[in-house]
């Protein structure tokens, strides 16, 4: 990749930095809504290595974006802890950035500007070397010539690769993923899953991705978590030992996630009947 | 430069079809003058110096209070935004106060203020205060809630929220909200100064007026003129280059 061979604190600004280690405890959230109080999310535990790449998969409604909000400090669990390197999560903060399904692009920025964004909130840098950092991103995601343009103007695919560029310039620690891809076409999404292996390799950050589709959970995670939903837990958990580069066609993928999905539909159906 | 050509053809014809209706005596002459007394009526007083310094006056009573409509009502705007309590109250009276036709304030200001500038102020701050407070309001209830989220996660806190999300991805409903309030400020001025006499300045509305008592029609049509060419200009020269910014940014149709 494109490291080294510049000086000062760009050079700081662009070093790797130590991926988080995450630990969350026994968390639980229930939203009230007109049909009463919905459990999302019941004594959810879970740990994530430093530079793990884990996938929460699940049908809608089952609580996974609860708990990437709840990761990401945008929302605060009824009980239990999150906390990132042994530090409790209080609030949302630039060491674990998310990455929504909507591009949450600015549209009165342009893509150069977006990526800067969260740069001009990092204190102690210049503004030069802002540049050079947002630069060396939408190099990353081959966005280069497209600095200047207007978000509009971007296909689905190059806005999401602008939101992965703008969620990795400020280098945060953990990188949290909502559907990012879900809105795309199938070409478009199979490109950006050898993107996002690329980057994250490159980069080291620890990733947590929430998806509905198996396939993509397998293609991408180190481990790949079953969300059961009503109320939402952890229901099943499987390690990926696939080699990366995936191919998402692979026949070992295919078999993985068959059994995925399998397990996704056995665990669904006491849903069918009326709980409680 | 075919466009242009076109526009210029068209108000030719406009002028001639005048210039017929003139010569055919279907109205008296007094009621109808010719185009070109009005455009000898625009050129004197244009070489006198009445017709500039009635614009200058005009449009100072206008900037001035425009200005301090939109330094009041941004700010109230983002509170009814922001706070229910102040939405229900402030947001309230703004709705109600914008429905009321902005000359209507021009009674209440004579009798408040006298035949003052301070008269012609209020009632140019009314007319445009609650269109931008209502502007303000709407423009951020439509900000997508994931911009602050996704500003929050990168370590904006709450004023530089405020300032570098929530405004400007409420610009273009403000921008449209400072339109209509310039519309109505203007509107709401030449009201109040035909109606209005005051010795402090002599503004287009008050030539307006006094062309009306003298029975002066090439007066009253060329001032007429005059305030249709500043509210042409100042849409050309304040808004559109603001509204076509934003339309290439948003990807919106102008």
């Amino acid at each position: 990749m494109r490291f080294g061979h510049k000086t000062g604190s760009v050079t700081d600004e662009l070093a790797l930095v130590s991926p988080s280690k995450l630990s969350i405890d026994k968390v639980s959230k229930s939203f009230r809504s007109r049909a009463g109080t919905v459990l999302a999310l019941d004594q959810v535990s879970l740990n994530v290595a430093e530079a793990e790449f884990i996938c929460i998969v699940g049908a809608s409604g089952c609580g996974k974006s609860t708990l990437l909000n709840i990761i990401a400090g945008l929302e605060k669990p009824d009980s239990g802890t999150v906390s990132a390197d042994g530090k409790p999560v209080t609030g949302p903060g630039r060491e674990r950035l998310v990455m929504f399904q909507e591009a949450a692009l600015f549209p009165w920025l342009d893509v150069l500007g977006n990526v800067l964004f969260g740069l001009k909130l990092k204190p102690n840098l210049t503004k030069k070397d802002r540049l050079d950092v947002a630069r060396y991103y939408l190099e990353l995601v081959d966005l280069t010539r497209f600095e200047r343009s207007n978000i509009h103007e971007l296909s689905g695919g190059m806005k999401q690769r602008v939101a992965l560029a703008r969620a990795l310039a400020p280098n945060p620690r953990v990188l949290l993923m909502d559907e990012p891809f879900a809105a795309l076409d199938a070409l478009t999404r199979e490109q950006l899953y050898g993107d996002l292996q690329r980057i994250w390799k490159a980069r080291r950050k620890t990733i947590v991705f929430v998806t509905h589709n198996v396939r993509e959970a397998v293609c991408l995670g180190n481990r790949v978590l079953l969300f059961s939903p009503h109320p939402g837990r952890v229901q099943e958990e499987f390690v990926i030992e696939l080699p990366r580069p995936r191919d998402l066609n692979s026949v070992e993928l295919a078999t993985y996630a068959s059994q995925i999905t399998h397990a996704l539909k056995t665990g669904a159906r006491p849903e069918a009947v009326p709980a409680k | 430069m075919k466009r242009l050509s076109l526009a210029v053809l068209f108000f030719a014809i406009l002028i001639g079809l005048w210039e017929l209706v003139y010569r055919a005596k279907l109205w008296s002459p007094v009621l109808l003058p010719a185009p070109e007394q009005v455009a000898e009526y625009l050129k004197t007083s244009t070489a006198d110096g009445t017709l500039l310094n009635a614009t200058v006056i005009t449009m100072r009573r206008l900037l001035i209070g425009y200005a301090i409509g939109l330094v009041g009502g941004l700010p109230l705007g983002l509170l009814t935004a922001r706070w229910k309590v102040f939405h229900d109250t402030i947001g309230t009276l703004a709705l109600g106060l914008q429905t009321l036709p902005s000359v209507c304030w021009v009674p209440l200001a004579l009798l408040w203020f006298g035949q003052t500038e301070a008269a012609m102020l209020f009632v140019v701050v009314m007319g445009t205060l609650w269109s931008v407070v209502i502007a303000t309001d709407t423009g951020v209830r439509h900000v997508p809630p994931i911009y602050p989220r996704a500003a929050l996660t990168m370590g904006s806190k709450r004023l530089h929220i405020w300032l570098k999300v929530i405004l400007p991805a409420a610009l273009p409903f403000i921008v449209s909200g400072m339109k209509q309030g310039w519309a109505f400020a203007w509107r709401s001025l030449m009201a109040a100064e035909i109606f209005v006499t005051i010795l402090t300045g002599f503004g287009l509305g008050q030539l307006l007026h006094y062309g009306r008592e003298l029975t002066a029609m090439d007066q009253v049509i060329g001032v007429m003129l005059v305030i249709v060419v500043i509210g042409l200009l100042a849409d050309k020269i304040l808004f559109s280059p603001v509204e076509r910014f934003l339309h290439r940014r948003w990807g919106t149709n102008p």
